[in-house]
């Protein structure tokens, strides 16, 4: 990579070795023209480790975008700091950041070329123009565009934009890339293809990425460490399968996985689960008798003749490698989904035991999950 | 959702009313005028003309002439009167289309920055726009009148009587230069609320991502300007800057507005300011002038407005975007 420094771009860390990102009592309010106050992100405590990729995931209006755009500088908090690596950039403009932003809908400037579109944030700093089009062409060569260097934006595919997009935000050398919902203007076998660009992209540079998500697959696939949100606050943060098989609460346990978790009302007796239907089953929580949920994940239902959940088929799916059992608890109106192995042969209307391996059991009111 | 069918039936009787007052007071007009420049001594309705009687020739216009020629186009062309107000019609046009596309745009982006008060300078922006042309012309004519105006008061005070020159016998009187600066002021000025409104739209309608991106990017202000909005804003400057084109040729009532009873100029020298329109018009107002020279003269303004408009288009197949 090129090294060479420029007037008004940061001193920056190596390329290579990035910067962590710390959010600090983080908080940013609107106020719409009523005078309504809508916290969108809300107190968030987080540190984001140095060059590693990081999705930001939760359901729409929870908040992802605006700490991003807070990230970025584009947006000012209420309250709270925001650190890159020891340096408060709290009120450092978003052009001093050292950024790469990538848009949602890339904002590549129509009546440019791709070259001018890449060289566009060097030009600004007065690169001169043989290294420009030097670096240009390099970043180019990274996220495989090289030969699409003459064209305009609208003779390109939507990943291919894309493509245009990270190269222009990486052209500068930023410390931090951020990219806003990455793949969401993309069709589905475009995205997969696409995932796996950013994931080496980011591999080859090093540089620390966080991308906004709502998808909870696309986060997990290539994230180092996933951040999920909701209303605002954070949830949990981690490595993605750790998140997935020990959330912290129900909101995180219902949002991650496909198909979703199971969540069944139950009551908590004397360190086991009690469904209402009678069933009862060992959950290892020491927790006083209460009303509780229940989540039980698909892939931890296993068909058993000892199985002590007693259910009705519904709905068989064939999904290829395993078959998808859509079940009524027998004696309750609640829908659960099990995922087994394609072998079971099963029909509509016949009678299953499930074992459980392994369960989740929340608050009922708070939704924090007892472990 | 409404469907669209292939009735065309439907659209023809939507068209129609609208079609028949175009076909009445646009086409037949246009058609007409067409024909009648090159009917040479073409009379209407049987007048009397220049060159004899030559009797029974009746054209689907109606009215009489000796024959078919192009013996108005010399008539116009050789009219040193026409080449004066195509003179000044082309002074009209170079001075103030620029101006006006460009003071449009500037006031345009300025208002497009500010949050406060925006709605009240739009509304003064626009004022000009809903008043009669007739009394924004008088209203010139007093502010820049030579002997009360308050703009001339103003330049007299220090010493700079420029509205006012003085000819060779000693008589004060309007020059040129100074009635062209009120005719251009008035016209920049009458035209700029419609192009404000056009351009104040057109920037509002670009993605407000461009900016930030430009700014996380760290895009001086200028270049921001010249890169990103002047470019993404080309297709309404190319529209503003065709149809200044075009209303700058036309030019007419923004003179009378401002020279009133003079005509086209202040007393004692009326052609002074007379634009082609005000050629045309005169050559058909006088009484026993074949009104072939003025459709003859409304041809040649036709294909100068169509040469430069095509010109224009050409251009700006490199310079307008998408």
């Amino acid at each position: 990579m090129n090294k060479e420094t420029t007037k008004d771009v940061p001193d920056r860390n190596d390329f290579h070795s990035g910067v962590a990102v710390k959010l600090q009592n983080l908080t940013k309010e609107f106020v719409d023209k009523k005078g309504k106050v809508t916290v969108a992100v809300n107190n968030f405590n987080v540190t984001i480790p140095a060059g590693k990729l990081v999705g930001l995931l939760g359901p729409s209006g929870c908040g992802k975008s605006t700490t991003l755009y807070l990230i970025s500088g584009l947006y000012k908090p209420n309250a709270g700091a925001i650190f890159f690596g020891d340096e408060d950039v709290t009120n450092t403009p978003p052009e001093k950041r050292g950024i790469g932003l990538v848009f949602q809908n890339y904002a590549l400037y129509p009546h440019m070329t791709v070259r001018q579109n890449i060289m566009f944030p060097l030009e600004n700093v007065r690169v001169p123009k043989k290294e420009a089009m030097v670096r240009a062409q390099k970043m180019a060569e990274l996220v495989h565009i090289g030969d699409l260097m003459d064209r305009k934006p609208n003779q390109l595919s939507g990943g291919q934009q894309q493509r245009v997009a990270i190269a222009r935000a990486l052209v500068k050398e930023p410390r931090v890339l951020l990219l806003d919902e990455p793949l969401s203007n993309l069709d589905a076998r475009l995205r997969l293809q696409t995932r796996e660009e950013i994931r080496r992209i980011q591999k080859e540079t090093g540089i620390t990425t966080i991308f906004v998500t709502h998808d909870q697959e696309e986060a997990m696939s290539i994230s180092d460490e996933i951040i999920v949100m909701n209303e605002g606050l954070k949830q949990q943060i981690g490595h993605p399968q750790d998140v997935y098989e020990d959330p912290v609460n129900m909101f995180v346990a219902k949002f991650l996985g496909n198909p979703p978790i199971n969540i069944v009302p139950g009551k908590l007796k004397a360190g086991k689960c009690l469904l209402d239907n009678g069933a009862l089953i060992d959950s290892g929580i020491n927790q006083p008798d209460q009303d509780v949920f229940i989540g039980l994940r698909p892939e931890y239902l296993k068909l058993s003749d000892n199985g002590k959940i007693e259910a009705t088929v519904d709905m068989v799916e064939h999904i290829g490698r395993d078959t998808m059992l859509i079940c009524f608890l027998n004696g309750m109106d609640v829908k659960i989904r099990a995922i087994i192995p394609s072998e079971y042969r099963l029909v509509p209307g016949e009678q299953v035991k499930f074992e459980c391996a392994k369960l989740f059991v929340f608050n009922k009111s708070t939704g924090e999950r007892y472990k | 959702m409404i469907e669209y069918k292939k009735d065309g039936w439907r659209a023809a009787l939507a068209l129609a009313p609208m079609m028949l007052f175009m076909l009445v007071f646009t086409f037949w007009p246009i058609i007409n005028s067409f024909i009648w420049a090159f009917l040479d001594d073409f009379s209407y309705g049987g007048r009397s003309i220049s060159h004899g009687e030559l009797g029974g020739y009746r054209w689907i216009t109606g009215g009489t002439f000796i024959k078919v020629g192009i013996a108005n186009f010399k008539t116009v062309l050789t009219d040193p009167l026409f080449w004066h107000a195509l003179r000044n019609t082309a002074i009209i046009v170079v001075v103030s289309v620029p101006l006006t596309v460009i003071i449009g745009l500037g006031i345009a982006v300025a208002l497009n920055s500010i949050k406060k008060l925006r709605g009240f300078f739009q509304t003064i922006f626009f004022l000009p726009y809903v008043t009669n042309t007739i009394a924004l012309g008088m209203v010139f004519a007093t502010l820049f009148h030579q002997n009360y105006g308050l703009v001339n008061k103003l330049f007299n005070m220090v010493g700079f009587a420029w509205i006012n020159g003085t000819t060779a016998t000693g008589v004060t009187e309007v020059t040129f230069a100074s009635a062209l600066v009120v005719l251009t002021v008035y016209t920049v000025w009458n035209g700029l609320a419609f192009k404000i409104i056009v351009f104040l739209s057109g920037l509002q309608s670009i993605d407000k991502q461009y900016y930030q991106a430009a700014q996380v990017d760290a895009t001086p202000r200028w270049r921001v300007f010249t890169k990103i909005t002047v470019p993404l804003l080309s297709p309404m400057i190319l529209y503003i800057t065709i149809t200044s084109f075009i209303g700058a040729f036309k030019a007419y009532s923004s003179v009378i507005a401002i020279f009133g009873t003079g005509r086209y100029g202040p007393a004692g020298n009326s052609n002074l300011m007379i634009t082609v329109v005000g050629y045309i018009y005169d050559k058909m107002d006088v009484g026993g002038t074949p009104y072939g020279v003025a459709a003859a003269a409304s041809l040649i303004l036709f294909f100068i407005i169509l040469i430069i408009t095509l010109l224009q288009l050409q251009i700006s197949k490199k310079r307008v975007h998408y």
